[in-house]
């Protein structure tokens, strides 16, 4: 039996993951072991680790664009490692949210429109979702001339926000964040610390990379060091 | 929930050359799957093959029909097979000339796909091809003009017109971008994504274009040789690419 109350939205057990690189000679990799990882609702837990430990590669894995080669990882009722395609697009609908650093949308498409279409995707009539972007892109004080223009002429530190009010539209129960705040000013980085202890205030389990210790030590409840999970040189 | 589409060990050779072979996928309502591979690797064979334009050697096309739930549409009887194929199925050609009746009116174009499944009052024909020019974003006064006289990209928007005026539940797509330039592609992009969203369609897309299946498809499925040689959701094949022709593919593209 499940329980929603106790049970961690976010559970990795064993996780194990390797690289094969097949036109380097089939190199094979192995960069993450047993791994295990569990988040409550309203809990934010911090991936820590030297760069190149695998924090990027563990969030991949939750969100299901790298493949774990061994493990258990379940989130929100779903287990990624062993889910059909569409199983993980119905749980990244609606249960799902990932604010990765990059922006990667269909040229020519306004921002508002960009930051609503995860409303759009579930149904949500379009002024209400309409709506609910414009709040967040006012919130990230995207200046409201640029809402009609297409975000791909934008600054890195406006993309970057956009990206955040597009992963913060939805209030999803599951939510990974990969720094979040780097390259934003001090008014945009209080402003998206304030919308993950929303997040958590409303229930949500959050895993987030932060570079910026004062923030990770603000919003997280604790931090897991990845370095754990690197395999030992046999 | 049934699948719209089931393909099972799907076969055509061309002689002794293999076009693909031992093709199966499910794809479900509201999915948009992407079949990429370089050239002859046997995606515009297979598309070929689901949309009845060629017929497999083996295997079973089974579409799941409003009237009858699923059929085998490789066995199907050809009328019926037709029927499909100007009702709930649609095909969007690499080139528009393909798909577009040259000699006829935009509007006789979107019309005329109407008329095929029984529509006679020409006044609700003449706007029903006006509500579709304008989604598409051709203006309302090119709809008396032929095709002829409209650019690349007015030309694919008019064929995609003309496909989607009946309401089909299955779009295939061979190279749906392709010979476009850059900034027609985008606009084509966001509509085709549209289309998708709010009519709940399935799509197969052909294309060459890992950036255009990216942003298009939910689902990937690469060939080589006329196989499959690996599946998976988009940006897990694309992002960790786990076989050596995908890894190669991946690699060798600026940017996707």
């Amino acid at each position: 039996m499940t329980d929603p109350v106790t049970d961690p939205v976010i559970h990795l057990e064993g996780v194990a993951k390797t690289f094969t690189l097949h036109n380097q000679g089939s190199a094979v990799i192995p960069v993450m072991e047993g791994a295990e990882l569990s988040v409550h609702a309203g809990e934010c837990v911090g991936l820590i680790g030297a760069s190149g430990a695998g924090k990027s590669t563990l969030m991949r894995m939750i969100w299901g664009n790298y493949l774990a080669a061994a493990g258990t990882i379940l989130v929100a009722g779903t287990d990624v490692a062993k889910a059909e395609p569409r199983e993980i697009l119905a749980l990244r609908r609606g249960r799902l949210g990932y604010v990765s650093q990059f922006l990667r949308v269909v040229p020519r498409v306004p921002t508002l429109d960009v930051v609503a279409e995860p409303l759009l995707v579930l149904g949500v009539p379009e002024a209400e979702a309409r709506a609910r972007a414009a709040d967040l892109l006012a919130r990230l004080r995207i200046p409201e001339r640029l809402w009609s223009l297409s975000p791909t002429t934008f600054s890195g530190g406006e993309q970057q926000r956009v990206n955040i009010a597009r992963g913060f539209a939805h209030t999803c129960p599951a939510l990974l964040l990969d720094e979040p705040t780097a390259s934003l000013d001090a008014a945009n980085r209080e402003t998206v610390l304030g919308l993950i202890e929303e997040a958590k205030a409303r229930g949500a389990a959050i895993i987030g990379i932060f570079h910026d210790e004062a923030a990770r030590s603000r919003v997280c409840d604790r931090v897991v060091n990845v370095s754990d999970f690197t395999p030992k040189a046999a | 929930m049934t699948p719209l589409l089931q393909v099972r060990g799907i076969e055509k050779r061309y002689g002794a050359r293999i076009g693909c072979t031992g093709v199966s996928f499910d794809l479900y309502p509201g999915e948009v799957m992407g079949i990429v591979g370089e050239s002859g690797s046997g995606k515009s064979t297979l598309l070929s093959c689901l949309a009845g334009h060629l017929a497999p050697d083996q295997g079973q096309v089974i579409f799941d029909t409003r009237a009858k739930g699923p059929v085998d549409t490789v066995t199907m009887a050809e009328p019926e097979r037709r029927m499909l194929a100007r009702t709930d199925w649609a095909f969007v050609h690499q080139n528009p000339r393909d798909g577009l009746r040259m000699g006829v009116s935009a509007g006789g174009n979107v019309g005329e796909r109407l008329m095929a499944v029984g529509a006679r009052n020409y006044g609700q024909i003449r706007s029903s091809a006006e509500d579709w020019l304008g989604r598409v974003e051709i203006a309302a006064d090119r709809i008396d003009d032929r095709p002829a006289a409209f650019s690349g990209g007015m030309q694919q928007r008019l064929q995609i017109a003309r496909n989607l005026v009946t309401g089909p539940r299955l779009v295939f797509m061979d190279e749906p971008t392709g010979g476009l330039d850059v900034s027609v592609q985008a606009r084509l992009l966001d509509l085709l994504r549209g289309l998708v969203r709010r009519l709940g369609l399935s799509a197969v897309i052909v294309t060459h274009d890992l950036a255009v299946v990216r942003l298009l498809a939910d689902r990937l499925m690469v060939m080589k040789g006329g196989l499959v040689v690996e599946t998976g959701l988009t940006d897990q094949v694309l992002d960790d690419p786990q076989h050596a022709y995908t890894q190669l593919l991946v690699s060798s593209v600026l940017q996707v």
